[in-house]
């Protein structure tokens, strides 16, 4: 049995002002294996954020269901950690109190929350940082430490929207190589959305594409490059055709959503 | 020269801050102690200090000082405590909002100087009347501030949390309320400087005690130079009372520093 199964969920938006309702996102089947690492890559405004959001349970499918488990989800919960693109985590926390949030949440005991937050603070290299506040932390530092809260928590399934879009390239490769790392050593089923194409092949061992606005799914392509993977893997040939596969697909849909947006 | 939104040095800036200090009492003296203004009306700086002395010393202003304090900060306190609570709930709990947004919205405009007389009526002319006068001046200003601002939560740190387990309870307990503690306690800082004028005009009616008191009472003796010296005092009060509050509110919430 799959770990997650996506069965026909799509979202339609109520029309704005008396509108006509808008589709974001048509019927979406999707089943994803324990362990697997799924990257989800589409232009912007697809509907993939709302596909993920739907998922966390932050947003309800207008048609469809999902089941973690074989359980419906219904409402957020700790078993789904999410990593959001924009930073979030609580500035009155440091960073340890940040990542023992969810387990104080959970009425975990104060030793036990402890010992696991100084693991996670390890993995996502914060040595020394702990007691910071956010704000002193840089936007790289920030994401590593949403990493680790939503880890911390030991979800069923990791899901990530964007976590590196508003950081500058060479932050970037390094959060990829990192969030690899720990996936390469912890086996965690995770979901991770993008736009970037590169970032959706190195991450991913299936890279799902995603039409234009309305979304759906249109290729499904697995990623068969050998863990664990290197930044030099970006330039071999096997990961130059797979980019320039998706971005041929890429291209097609980007275009769409430039001509309906021009009318 | 002078370029917009360009900062100005610290030194510069405290330099600039006292100048406009020393001209105005200069252009005060100028006026007074020049002849140019009838010293009925207005006292000139001289006797406005002795003037203030002889309150001090001779007639224990400094009673009227702390029971003005003890007035403003209880009717202060009293208002902050009912308020806070209920502006909580209402910006997190959208129906209780919309159950008493309109009233307090409509109570907000009734002026705390009108309900006096019927203050007086219900409660005498006592210390508790000053207090309802200044908790009504407040109470309903705090609550819509309060409220707004926790109605303007960041929702991605609600989602946040919710993602992370949190139930309904532990979002307004661990989030809500300290990501917005740091902005209540502003607009406390600023309603108690509110707070003031409303003790004030508490004072000047049906009072025989306060700063209020012998100002009302210095008029129909036309000691200007203590009117002014009260006047003066309220001034430092509220500007020592502002400078707490703010060094208050760094220490309790350092993260919300940059």
């Amino acid at each position: 049995m799959s770990k997650l199964q996506i069965e026909g969920v799509s979202r339609t938006f109520a029309g704005v002002g008396g509108g006509e309702p808008v589709q974001a996102l048509q019927p979406v089947d999707l089943a994803v294996a324990a362990n697997d690492f799924i990257t989800i890559l589409g232009p912007s405004g697809c509907g993939k954020s709302t596909l993920l959001r739907i998922v966390a349970g932050l947003e309800a499918p207008s048609t469809g269901r999902v089941l973690l488990d074989g359980k419906a989800v219904t409402r957020p919960g700790p078993d789904r950690g999410m990593v959001f693109q924009s930073y979030t985590l609580f500035p009155w926390l440091t960073v340890a109190e940040n990542i023992g949030f969810g387990l104080r949440e959970q009425g975990r005991p104060e030793r036990e929350r402890n010992d696991i937050v100084a693991s996670y603070v390890d993995l996502v290299g914060l040595k020394g940082f702990e007691n910071h506040w956010p704000k002193q932390l840089s936007g790289g530092m920030q994401q590593r430490t949403a990493i680790a809260r939503a880890l911390a928590n030991d979800p069923e399934i990791l899901l990530l929207d964007e976590p590196f879009g508003a950081l500058d390239n060479q932050t970037r490769g390094l959060m990829q190589e990192l969030l690899l790392g720990i996936w390469e050593r912890r086996k965690k089923t995770v979901l991770f959305v993008t736009h970037d194409i590169e970032e959706a092949i190195f991450m991913a061992s299936r890279v799902i594409v995603m039409s234009a606005r309305p979304g759906r799914i249109k290729s499904d392509v697995p990623v068969d490059l050998p863990h664990p993977r290197h930044y030099t893997l970006k330039t071999s040939p096997e990961f130059s055709s797979l980019k320039a596969q998706l971005t041929e697909d890429i291209r097609v849909e980007a275009m769409r959503t430039a001509q309906t947006q021009s009318v | 020269m002078l370029r917009p939104l360009y900062p100005v040095a610290p030194g510069t800036r405290t330099v600039l801050g006292i100048a406009f200090f020393v001209l105005f009492v200069a252009f005060w003296a100028w006026i007074t102690l020049g002849g140019h203004v009838n010293r009925i009306f207005l006292a000139d700086p001289l006797s406005m200090l002795k003037d203030g002395w002889r309150l001090l010393v001779e007639d224990r202003f400094w009673l009227d000082i702390l029971i003005t304090i003890w007035r403003v900060f209880g009717g202060f306190v009293l208002a902050s405590i009912v308020a806070v609570p209920i502006g909580i709930a209402m910006g997190a709990w959208k129906p209780v909002e919309a159950f008493l947004e309109p009233f307090v919205s409509f109570a907000r405009y009734l002026p705390a100087s009108a309900f006096i007389p019927l203050l007086i009526l219900w409660a005498g002319i006592g210390e508790l009347e000053k207090l309802l006068v200044i908790f009504v001046g407040s109470v309903f200003q705090i609550i819509l501030i309060v409220a707004v601002k926790v109605g303007a939560t960041r929702r991605d740190l609600v989602e946040a949390a919710y993602t992370l387990g949190a139930t309904d309870n532990g979002i307004v307990k661990r989030v809500i309320m300290p990501a917005n503690a740091p902005e209540i306690a502003e607009t406390l800082r600023l309603v108690l400087g509110w707070a003031w004028t409303y003790v004030i005009v508490a004072e000047l009616i049906g009072s025989s005690s306060g700063i209020g008191y012998m100002i009302i009472n210095s008029q129909s003796r036309l000691a200007t130079g203590q009117i002014i010296f009260g006047i003066i005092v309220i001034g430092l009060i509220g500007l020592l009372s502002d400078f707490a509050f703010k060094a208050l509110n760094r220490w309790l919430y350092p993260w919300s520093l940059a």
